[in-house]
């Protein structure tokens, strides 16, 4: 479905509301959440706290800690973390979030 | 606080196996798994994928849906989601689930956590797009994604499987560029004896081979000086083969060359562990039943070191008839008259690692990485940096610490422990052993001041 993906989906569940970075995304529902920005298209995850470098997925399975997102102003695990509707994730540590971080 | 015979930590073959097998002795047992399903990574999410993509993923997943269907027994108490953060002595393990801590007791404990990928640093491995083969594995079997245009980089059979299951589902991967060469092979057929005896390994591995091969996947053995190349993400991987320069264009990279006992939760309890000279990796010291020297703790599967996943299931159920007999539901001749068909299973399964072990070394760039390469990925480590720790004076992982933070981001050394334990004991000429390995204290996994907050009398937690 989504052409500008590195990663073909054959999945066919149905498909709840996001926003990441707030853009809206159509994900599948349950599904596990960093697959699902993958399949969505989404190439950066988060940059580098130590020099600003982007990181994406990189194990898949909650040990490498590369795919950290922030949800409801908590940093998790997005491989972690399964698709429920109106989910808000967000980079974590952006400049301009909240948080106050850099 | 829930109190159960055997806590068993691992959802995936050697860890259902060992819970289905306990119950069945008459023990009460507490299975912790940090996916909200069972299956481990091997088996990962078998009950939702086997019937949706069964054919692409072959009969040996499938198999997973055997072990899911043992623990569904009165006496085992799967927790999926919880991520297991602390073990105590006595024990008590604590964990957090559905968003608040939550913690269990019992007087034995079984680590099954199996193994993670050996880390690969290679120039670029840091950047989007590049992943361990393992992820792609995980990838396809819990959520039905593959990577369009994926080439895929290093030496061992999981790289034949996950090239084979690409090109059953359409998309087969760009190249396959392996790091073993011709001479691994020769030198690895002075374990043929042992590989005859492990024929359907690899009998099965020269199917998938076959498979790739018809595919028309280029292939490319004996690969160095490999490289990933990419503005922000990956667009190519850089590598010599055959006396020639190469280039291959693509958006993922997956890399892969062996996978390793993960020890995180042994060593925190304080589990001797010795250097494997043939598996290249540090692993528990373990009896027959896979006890460990520190009194009630067992370790079954892959973190006990590497032998896959059916001599892991065997691993696990010997481990439960230690317990069972420890704890009187079975007499020492009864264990092991039970255990005697397990072990000579298990010393089959087990035929054929001496040549695989030989045929796939790790990749000798990626042990020893050029200067400029990130070691640590969380704190952006180098191994030149390490080197210049060791030129002043600096002896083991832990004093490296100090120098410049490897091993202390999020992934608390996981993918970097056993690069930096090898660049320490190079440069300073010391063994694996002498130089050590992190130190490694709980919290195993982040847990946040609101999940302690909520932690609870967890006793009616089992019954959700």
């Amino acid at each position: 479905m989504n052409t500008a993906s590195p990663f073909l989906d054959l999945e066919e569940a149905p498909r709840v509301p996001v926003r990441f970075e707030g853009a809206p995304l159509d994900l599948p529902e349950g599904a596990n959440l960093a697959a699902a920005l993958l399949a969505a298209g989404v190439r950066v995850f988060r940059h580098t706290p130590v020099s600003g470098a982007p990181r994406a997925p990189f194990c898949m399975m909650g040990a490498c800690f590369d795919c950290l997102v922030e949800i409801d102003g908590v940093v998790r695990q997005a491989c972690m973390v399964e698709v429920t509707e109106g989910l808000e994730i967000f980079r974590p540590h952006e400049e301009g979030r909240a948080d106050g971080a850099k | 606080m829930a109190q159960s015979d055997l806590i068993v930590i691992g959802a995936g073959p050697a860890g259902m196996a060992a819970a289905a097998t306990a119950a069945e002795y008459g023990l009460s047992v507490t299975l912790l798994d940090e996916q909200p399903r069972p299956g481990g990574q091997i088996y990962r999410d078998v009950d939702r994928a086997a019937p949706r993509r069964g054919t692409i993923l072959g009969a040996d997943f499938s198999h997973g849906a055997t072990l899911t269907a043992g623990l569904r027994h009165d006496r085992v108490t799967h927790l999926g989601g919880a991520v297991v953060w602390a073990i105590e002595n006595g024990f008590r393990v604590s964990y957090t689930r559905n968003g608040r801590g939550g913690q269990v007791s019992g007087s034995r404990i079984l680590l099954a956590t199996g193994a993670l990928e050996r880390p690969m640093p290679l120039p670029g491995w840091t950047l989007p797009g590049v992943m361990s083969a393992g992820a792609a594995q995980i990838l396809l079997k819990q959520s039905g994604v593959l990577a369009r245009r994926a080439v895929l980089v290093g030496a061992g059979p999981l790289l034949y499987l996950i090239a084979a299951q690409m090109v059953r589902a359409g998309t087969p991967p760009l190249a396959l560029v392996e790091t073993q060469s011709r001479g691994a092979l020769l030198s690895a057929m002075r374990h043929a004896g042992g590989a005859l005896r492990g024929w359907p390994y690899l009998s099965k591995g020269l199917g998938l081979l076959s498979e790739i091969v018809r595919a028309r996947v280029p292939r490319f053995t004996g690969a160095t000086a490999l490289a990933i190349e990419g503005d922000g993400s990956a667009e190519a991987v850089s590598f010599r083969s055959g006396g020639k320069a190469h280039r291959i264009g693509c958006d993922t990279v997956l890399l892969h060359h062996g996978v390793v006992p993960n020890t995180q939760a042994a060593r925190s309890i304080g589990v001797s562990h010795r250097w494997d000279a043939v598996q290249h990796c540090f692993a528990p010291v373990l009896d027959k039943w896979g006890a460990t020297d520190v009194d009630g703790v067992l370790i079954a599967g892959d973190g006990a070191g590497i032998g896959g996943a059916q001599a892991a299931e065997i691993a696990g159920r010997l481990a439960a008839l230690g317990v069972a007999s420890d704890l009187g539901m079975l007499s020492p001749a009864d264990r092991d008259a039970v255990a005697v068909p397990l072990l000579r299973r298990q010393a089959r399964e087990l035929a054929a690692r001496p040549f695989l072990d030989a045929a796939y070394p790790p990749c000798a760039e990626a042990l020893a990485p050029a200067d400029a390469t990130i070691v640590c990925r969380c704190e952006e480590v180098t191994a030149g940096e390490i080197r210049g720790y060791a030129k002043l004076g600096c002896l083991g992982p832990n004093q490296a610490k100090a120098f410049g933070r490897p091993g202390m981001g999020p992934c608390q050394g996981r993918y970097c422990g056993l690069t930096v334990t090898g660049l320490l004991a190079e440069a300073t000429g010391q063994t694996p052993d002498e130089t050590g390995y992190y130190r490694i204290r709980p919290p195993l996994k982040p847990v946040t001041l609101g999940e302690l907050a909520a932690m609870q009398d967890t006793r009616h937690d089992a019954a959700e």
